[in-house]
């Protein structure tokens, strides 16, 4: 009786033991999936935060300010017509509302080739007087100057009204030059369009290597082939992508040069087909995949028909695991849209609206890589990069979800 | 060698060594600082030398902190930080530890070996399209750029293209191994790099910075005697108040020894 009793309370206590561990290994696992959602809120409201913060952003960099003459009538200039006049391709004040006048642009830094540091003074408080001269005595000058030197009242100055960067500066520019001065130009139209056409060519170059070598796999390879093909794909989708880079820029570049003769090689064709290689992986995994699921009663009631294989592939199989090559070709396109390394290294990087693929052309990750290490944080450019991260994401959410619903269907059908 | 000697000298400097100096700025000039730091502190037992990079900019920002006692710039300190070191009530003594020359390089099969510097900016800028217009070949010109965020691609668009905006949409390139990459393999290319980047593979054009009357080749006597036009200054800003304690070593970068090494580097000595 007595043993009895000790034998059923110490059962008791490691029960009491095995539950109370089971709750905290469950209280365990449902905070670190709050966190983790937490986190990934936070990551976007941040990306969001910073990005948008952008079209508070002065359209001349921040501290400065543009000024005139004050006889001349030009009241507001925009960023374009900013760029282009201290570009001396606008010549003359004609061109944007003001008189028939030769236009003399002006930086800050020139003015320590009229005066020497001395006449400026210890702490450069003679500097406001000086711009005043310079700015007041020449009604042709254009002057890009820092606020904190304007003359007291703006006295003998006029500051030209230039604005805030606007949504339609940002998506519907045609320029991207981020470190221009006065006036950076943040066009992300030709990035935007040059993701999407590099990929857009890219899963149209894998689709069909890849749906080959996916039929080639499930139906016609014996159990021999595919245990080597098998994992040789699979390495294939191990190499880090600056291998695929340099792979791409020491062979792939020259071979598209020669072999269409064109004047460069760091073309989107180039991009093109080092992210068709290495989206082939991804396709052709999930494709075969959907496809050798299909059950083993279907193809025998297609080949006791008497149907051929070929036609029991075309007609029953590929019909069958149609959700699943989508969602193949879904997430292939998310691969090649978020890659940022092999594509910084062949494509050439250059900010043209995509019109041909054996034109350079620049991407949103190459972008966002090459330039926000240098962009000061919290600047206008740093804020743009960041919005061309929300894009980005924008576009993977997008992907992402419908290869969700796609396999969705899949899971229905079966 | 060089990882250890630099994790004793952050060990040492977190004890108070007495005469530690820290060396933060231009990537540029990071090998530079490096290696004359290394070779400081072998005939220098006693003292301690950090270097670390992270652009001009860092480094000057890390001075007016005072997270640092020398910084390393491959340009000439902007008006606004030498502002801000007034407003702190800072006075920075500027010192040329060395120079860099840029080399503007074309494909080696090219005929065309010299260019102005008015030549350099139309072609930079998308005026100038063609080879045949500079007296080459019927073929397309490819402008090679650097990545906006370079110092380089800073400096080659002021002194060459005298600030004016290179053309909308020029190849930008990651790198200057890039650079010399696509160059040697574009028929009709052209960019820009530093001396000590230049080999067989490209070839580099004589430059002229006035109107085309004198074209000189660039190299590093001609970068010396001031004939060679595309140089930029690497500069070591210290405050005056730490004089006594980087004075040794800036010294000892301005040495014959210490010049040496510049010159080993591939970059062109101050004498």
């Amino acid at each position: 009786m007595k043993t009895d009793l000790r034998k059923r309370f110490g059962r008791n206590s490691y029960r009491r033991a095995a539950a109370w561990l089971e709750q905290a290994v469950e209280g365990l696992f449902t905070f670190s999936g709050w966190i983790s959602i937490v986190i990934v809120l936070l990551i976007t409201v941040f990306l969001f935060k910073e990005g948008f913060g952008l079209f508070q952003a002065p359209t001349v960099e921040k501290g400065y300010v543009l000024c005139v003459n004050p006889s001349n009538k030009v009241e507001r200039l925009d960023g374009a017509q900013i760029k282009r006049i201290f570009d001396y391709e606008i010549t003359s004040w004609n061109e944007v509302g003001g008189d028939e006048l030769e236009i003399r642009p002006f930086r800050f830094e020139e003015i320590f080739d009229y005066y020497s540091d001395e006449e400026l003074g210890a702490d450069y408080e003679l500097l406001p007087e000086k711009l005043a001269e310079v700015i007041g005595g020449d009604e042709s000058v254009v002057a890009f100057v820092p606020e904190q030197y304007l003359p007291q009242d703006r006295a003998g100055i006029k500051v030209v009204d230039t604005g805030h960067i606007t949504p339609g500066d940002f998506f519907g520019g045609r320029e991207w030059l981020p470190t221009s001065t006065p006036a950076a130009r943040f066009g992300a139209l030709p990035l935007i369009l040059g993701t999407l056409w590099v990929s857009f060519f890219a899963i149209l170059i894998a689709l069909p290597l890849g749906m080959g070598v996916a039929i080639y796999m499930s139906e016609l390879a014996g159990e021999r082939m595919r245990k080597v093909l098998k994992p040789a794909i699979e390495l294939l989708a191990g190499i880090p992508s600056v291998v695929y880079g340099f792979f791409g820029l020491v062979v792939i570049v020259p071979l598209v040069q020669r072999a269409f003769n064109l004047p460069v090689g760091e073309t989107a064709f180039a991009g093109c087909l080092i992210l068709a290689i290495m989206a082939l992986p991804t396709i052709i995994t999930v494709a075969e995949d959907a496809m050798r699921n299909t059950p083993r009663a279907m193809r025998e009631a297609s080949l006791s028909l008497g149907a051929t294989q070929w036609q029991t592939i075309y007609r029953v199989v590929i019909p069958y695991a149609s959700s699943g090559i989508s969602a193949a070709i879904v997430l292939g396109i998310g691969r090649a849209v978020g890659e940022t390394m092999a594509v910084l290294m062949v494509t050439g990087n250059a900010a043209v609206m995509p019109t041909s693929l054996f034109e350079p052309i620049r991407t949103i990750p190459a972008t966002i890589a090459a330039e926000l290490g240098e962009a000061p944080a919290g600047g206008a450019h740093y804020q743009s990069l960041f919005l061309l991260g929300c894009i980005l994401f924008l576009i993977t959410l997008v992907i992402s979800v419908s290869a969700e619903l796609i396999s969705k269907k899949q899971r229905q059908v079966v | 060698m060089k990882k250890i000697v630099f994790s004793l000298c952050l060990l040492a400097c977190s004890f108070g060594a007495a005469n530690a100096q820290k060396i933060k700025g231009s990537d540029t000039v990071l090998p530079l600082s490096q290696k004359e730091a290394e070779n400081y502190l072998k005939k220098h037992a006693d003292a301690v030398v950090t270097v670390t990079g992270g652009g001009s900019g860092v480094g000057i920002s890390a001075l007016l902190e005072g997270t640092t006692d020398i910084a390393q710039a491959s340009r000439r300190m902007k008006f606004d930080e030498r502002n801000k070191l007034k407003a702190a009530g800072k006075t920075v003594k500027e010192v040329i530890v060395a120079y860099d020359a840029l080399a503007v390089v074309v494909h080696p099969s090219n005929p065309v070996k010299q260019l102005t510097r008015e030549q350099l900016e139309g072609i930079f800028t998308g005026k100038i399209t063609n080879w045949k217009e500079l007296g080459g070949k019927d073929l397309k010109i490819v402008p090679y750029s650097r990545e906006t965020s370079s110092g380089t691609y800073e400096f080659f668009k002021s002194s060459v293209l005298k600030n004016r905006n290179y053309m909308s949409g020029i190849m930008s390139m990651p790198a200057t191994g890039a650079i010399v990459q696509s160059v040697s393999q574009t028929p009709g290319a052209i960019g820009y790099i530093g001396l000590a980047y230049l080999s067989d593979e490209v070839q580099a054009v004589k430059v002229s910075y006035d109107q085309g009357v004198t074209f000189v080749a660039p190299s590093i006597a001609h970068a010396k005697d001031q004939t060679y036009p595309i140089v930029r200054p690497l500069y070591y800003y210290y405050e005056m108040q730490s004089e006594a304690l980087v004075k040794p070593f800036v010294d000892y970068v301005l040495s014959a020894e210490g010049q040496k090494t510049v010159a080993d580097l591939g970059y062109v000595t101050i004498k």
